[in-house]
């Protein structure tokens, strides 16, 4: 309890639902064999996450091994920055590290891309994209190196008023 | 680094020489710990949270680390169980460790603050809990410690205490789960309707609480029973039907004369063995409803209002915010995902539009044309409405004085009010079509309209009972004359007979009485209320889930699609439902005065759509095709609900103020105001100072000073406001200003952010961490590209802090002198070569100096 935001007992009820994803592969009992992981294609067709656009780049986050696979603990990590009690700061890095889609610490043109067209599914054309990626950069970046880093991730997103109310999931 | 350990080692040695008895002792302690290290995590895991103490047994990250983290627990037991095994526990020594513990404290928590990967996280817990135990125990063996020891040990419980009842309290949340399932489907917004009803809930239940645990169950247990006096009695001409259940629906007969309605209370000042003041707790009570309501409705807003000016409406970030915070996380639902995708392109696409041609308008003309006449319809549509109302109300007068009404011709207010609540919200929906704003300023307005429309209804139902109130007035003059004559008649007829000392007593239902004004209002409210639950959970009946199951199953042999075409699925209606229960709530607050026993209802109603809806809506309803937040527009909820609160207060205000209550019914009869009721109290049971005191206070000429008091204070107070709001857009000028200026100066401040060091800490290529575990353990340890001597290496100096003190430790607090002061003594005895002295004595001294992982926070 005292690494995560919840309490024994939905940690016990993430454990059944990391159970029920594989219920050959988890074993119940954690005291003998514990090094488990799920590989990211179970864990993303969870009812909580199927229909996110980020998917992927969540699992990848909060997987240890950089490939998506979660163990427990990596699972309990995830929905624990992503409950409600989660503060600001932390969710802000983990938000800095899913939009950071090539993981080279910086927000750029491409990632902002990316996060464009998964969220509107490819729908906008050429220049609109552009468009607004140059728009996001001109307003959020302070240091002018034509890119986001995490200072300038999270001084925007301190401000954002519905970030928290958004950036959480209920399991 | 093998030098560093062989030269310890020499230390140990060094040490062997000075105080062999010592090192023996010293030795065995280490053993012993050695081995007790595992067993006694083992030993703590299942006192704590067991599943996740059990998967912390990690073998593949751990088979290093434990041996390292046991080394380096060790030698601080070695070195602490040296200092501790010295005779002379100096007080600083003390005081050092007791503050290291603390900050092991800190640590634990916070830990969940920190971005770190959970492995990490369970080791540092796991090693911090252990000092914190272990230290606990050291500082409680000392002489006296006793109480302290004891105090950590209530600290702790008192910690898992809190725990427990944090536990306890989510889960007593009610309906949590049905929320969040809806909120699931539906996102925010809807949910926001259902934590609205919840909250109204909990209010409703504390009104409930005071009304039948103040007034009608005192009145029940102890009051006059039924049939023991006019008021209580049904009349002999309604007797023959009063239990009828077309009667009792209309709540006549026995439910009139029930404790459900003001004019069956009696105006006796003390009633049972405890003396309970009945009249002086109706009253109070009454007043104690809006009192409650307002503080409860007021602190919620307050609150709201709180959280909202954290986060200021800076328009710098308008596409920022929409790439990175517009997906809603909680959505689950394909159809939900699907409207939010749509949205969120549409937003996009708007915000472009916007940003290209901001300043084009060109059909601001036919724009501001279409508002004007959509405004225009609109009220002629309210001044519709409540004409009608009145007409109606007028209409049923007539029809209460006439014999052998229909049904139709008693209930036509109520079906007409519901009717107009029904029809006129779609109304205002097309006619708002024309004006094209934005979805949630067009909720904003149609929440304003109908709002309009459901308070002109209220005030034009209730003025047409104003009329009828004072023609009751009227009429109750001539009744009270006929029943004071009746009366004496009776006690003439039966002084005529003889029996002078007892006459017969008349039979209570044979008294003529008044028409009690106060309880034909409350029968007004209450009859209104019901019909309003039974339209509402009729309309989601019918309009919601028989038209779902029309669409559903027809659909198979329809000749055009009914799912996409015209009929679809139902919306959920926010501002319909939200308005329902506002005004229904407005209801319950004036008509709870007459009525006590509306909150009841109104409990059971809130209860029982609050199941019913959830089940309406999961089953039988779509989202919307524009997901937008609620976040904001709670505050409006709230405010709206504040205003019908305020205007509820203003009649019953009015009638407890200027009305005289009627004279054989109800707690206030025979005063001539209902206040009177206070003055009573005051003269009767208070000692006269009181009463002399109260006569000063409510002197004229010390209320007019008091309210200009106030309007002098609100004056002050918003001026105060102003000001502060003036400073804080000047603030927001001047970081405006900074930012600029920041942007201009490109510098960068990345090294800087410990925070940042984190990040990069976990964005780190993670292979490596396994492969070798003590690296990666060193890594997190330390700020990441710093490059000192000993800092890859998995050497056991590193995890005693000895780099840190070279690397951010210096940097953020120099090693504190005290350490000088703490170790002469030790110094002395056991090293005596200066040579040695230094590397010696720097694990020694930041081990209690600072923590591991002090300069994290």
């Amino acid at each position: 309890q005292d690494c995560t935001f919840f309490t024994r007992k939905e940690i016990l009820r993430l454990h059944g639902r990391y159970y029920e994803m594989a219920p050959n592969v988890v074993p119940m009992d954690y005291t003998r064999d514990p090094d488990v992981k799920l590989p990211m294609q179970l864990i993303i067709n969870m009812p909580e996450l199927k229909e996110n656009p980020f998917k992927e780049r969540i699992v990848l986050s909060f997987s240890e091994d950089g490939e998506g696979s979660l163990s427990f603990n990596d699972f309990v990590d995830m929905f624990s920055v992503l409950s409600e009690m989660a503060p600001r700061e932390l969710k802000a890095i983990y938000a800095f590290k899913i939009y950071d889609f090539n993981t080279d610490n910086f927000i750029c043109k491409s990632d902002l891309e990316q996060t464009l067209n998964k969220l509107t599914r490819e729908e906008l054309t050429e220049e609109e994209i552009t468009l607004v990626c140059e728009k996001v950069i001109e307003e959020a970046d302070m240091d002018g190196d034509g890119k986001l880093g995490f200072a300038d991730f999270e001084n925007m997103i301190s401000k954002a008023p519905d970030f928290l109310s958004t950036f959480h999931i209920r399991i | 680094k093998e030098e560093e350990e062989s030269k310890e080692e020499d230390i140990c040695s060094q040490q062997n020489g000075t105080s062999k008895r010592k090192n023996y002792q010293r030795e065995n302690k280490d053993g012993k710990k050695a081995g007790g290290g595992s067993r006694q995590r083992d030993k703590k895991a299942p006192t704590k949270d067991q599943k996740e103490s059990e998967n912390k047994e990690k073998k593949t990250s751990k088979n290093g680390k434990e041996g390292e983290n046991k080394e380096g627990t060790d030698r601080k037991n070695s070195t602490s169980s040296d200092s501790s095994g010295e005779e002379s526990l100096s007080e600083e020594e003390l005081a050092m460790l007791m503050e290291q513990v603390e900050q092991k404290k800190k640590l634990i928590s916070t830990m969940r603050n920190k971005p770190w990967r959970m492995v990490k996280k369970l080791s540092v817990l796991r090693e911090a809990q252990a000092f914190v135990e272990k230290f606990e125990g050291a500082l409680g063996k000392g002489k006296g410690k006793k109480l302290y020891a004891y105090k950590m040990m209530m600290a702790k419980k008192w910690v898992k205490f809190k725990r427990d009842f944090d536990n306890f309290k989510t889960q007593c949340i009610p309906w949590e789960m049905k929320i969040k399932e809806v909120e699931s489907h539906f996102g925010s917004s809807v949910a926001s309707y259902f934590i609205f009803l919840r909250w109204m809930y909990g209010v409703n239940l504390v009104l409930f609480s005071l009304i039948f645990g103040l007034v009608i169950i005192p009145e029940v247990l102890m009051g006059m029973p039924y049939g023991s006096m006019p008021r209580k009695t049904v009349p002999r001409a309604e007797q023959a039907t009063a239990m009828d259940f077309s009667v009792l629906w209309d709540f006549e007969g026995y439910i009139k004369y029930s404790a459900l309605f003001y004019g069956y209370y009696n105006n006796q000042r003390t009633i049972g063995w405890l003396k309970y003041r009945l009249p002086m707790a109706y009253f109070m009570v009454g007043i104690s409803v809006f009192g409650y309501s307002l503080m409860v409705v007021i602190r919620s807003m307050a609150r709201n209002a709180n959280e909202s000016t954290a986060d200021g409406d800076d328009h710098n970030f308008i596409f920022s915010w929409k790439m990175f915070t517009s997906w809603d996380y909680l959505i689950g639902n394909p159809e939900t995902a699907d409207n939010k995708f749509a949205s969120i392109t549409t937003s996009f696409k708007e915000s472009i539009v916007d940003e290209q041609e901001s300043n084009k308008d060109e059909n601001i003309h036919l724009r501001r044309f279409l508002r004007v006449l959509a405004n225009l319809l609109i009220i002629c549509c309210l001044c519709g409405s409540g004409y009608l109302i009145y007409f109606v109300v007028k209409r049923s007068q007539t029809f209460s004085k006439m014999q052998n009404v229909g049904w139709y011709e008693r209930n036509e207010v109520e079906i007409v009010m519901s009717l107009l609540g029904m029809f006129c919200p779609p109304l205002f929906e097309t006619i708002a079509a024309l004006e094209n704003y934005h979805p949630r300023i067009g909720l904003k307005w149609q929440l304003g309209r109908i709002f309009a429309l459901f308070l002109g209804n209220l005030y034009t139902f209730l003025l047409a009972l104003m009329d009828d109130v004072n023609e009751k007035l009227a009429e109750e003059d001539v009744v009270k004359n006929i029943t004071h004559w009746t009366l004496l008649g009776h006690h003439n007829s039966s002084l005529r007979n003889g029996s002078a000392a007892t006459p017969p007593p008349l039979d209570p239902a044979d008294v003529p009485r008044g028409p009690c004004w106060e309880t034909t209002v409350g029968i007004e409210f209450v009859r209104l209320t019901v019909s309003d639950i039974l339209v509402t959970y009729i309309t989601i009946l019918v309009g919601d889930f028989i038209r779902a199951c029309f669409v559903r199953f027809v659909n198979y042999c329809w000749c055009w699609d009914l799912e996409a075409g015209f009929p679809s699925y139902a919306e959920f209606d926010i501002s319909g439902n939200v308005l329902g229960l506002v005004f229904n709530q407005g209801m319950i607050w004036m008509g709870s005065f007459y009525a006590p026993g509306l909150v009841g209802i109104n409990v059971l109603r809130l209860l029982t759509s609050m199941y019913f809806q959830c089940w309406a809506v999961m089953s039988s309803n779509v989202p919307h095709a524009r997901v937008f937040k609620a976040s904001k527009s709670n505050n409006f909820y709230m405010g709206l609900l504040l205003l019908i609160l305020f205007l509820s207060l203003l009649p019953v205000a009015y009638t407890i103020m200027s009305l005289p209550p009627s004279f054989d019914c109800g707690p206030f009869s025979g005063k001539k105001r209902m206040y009177e009721v206070i003055q009573e109290t005051i003269e009767l049971d208070f000692p006269l100072f009181v009463a002399k005191i109260f006569s000063y206070v409510a002197n004229p000429g010390l209320i007019i000073p008091a309210i200009l008091l106030m309007v002098l204070a609100i004056y002050y107070l918003n001026a105060v406001a102003e000001a502060y709001q003036r400073a804080n857009t000047e603030l927001k000028k001047k970081m405006q200003m900074q930012r600029e200026e920041e942007k201009n100066k490109r510098n960068n401040k990345a090294s800087t952010n410990p925070v940042l060091q984190d990040m990069e800490d976990l964005l780190t290529p993670s292979p490596k961490r396994e492969t070798h575990p003590k690296q990666a353990e060193d890594k997190n340890m330390e700020p990441p590209g710093r490059t000192s001597p000993g800092g890859k290496q998995g050497k056991p100096a590193a995890l005693d802090g000895s780099p840190r003190t070279g690397g951010r430790g210096a940097a953020l607090s120099p090693p504190p002198p005290q350490r000088f002061v703490t170790q002469p003594p030790m110094l002395g005895v056991r090293a005596p070569y200066p040579g040695q002295l230094r590397p010696w004595r720097q694990p020694l001294g930041t081990v209690p100096g600072r923590g591991r992982g002090q300069p994290w926070y």
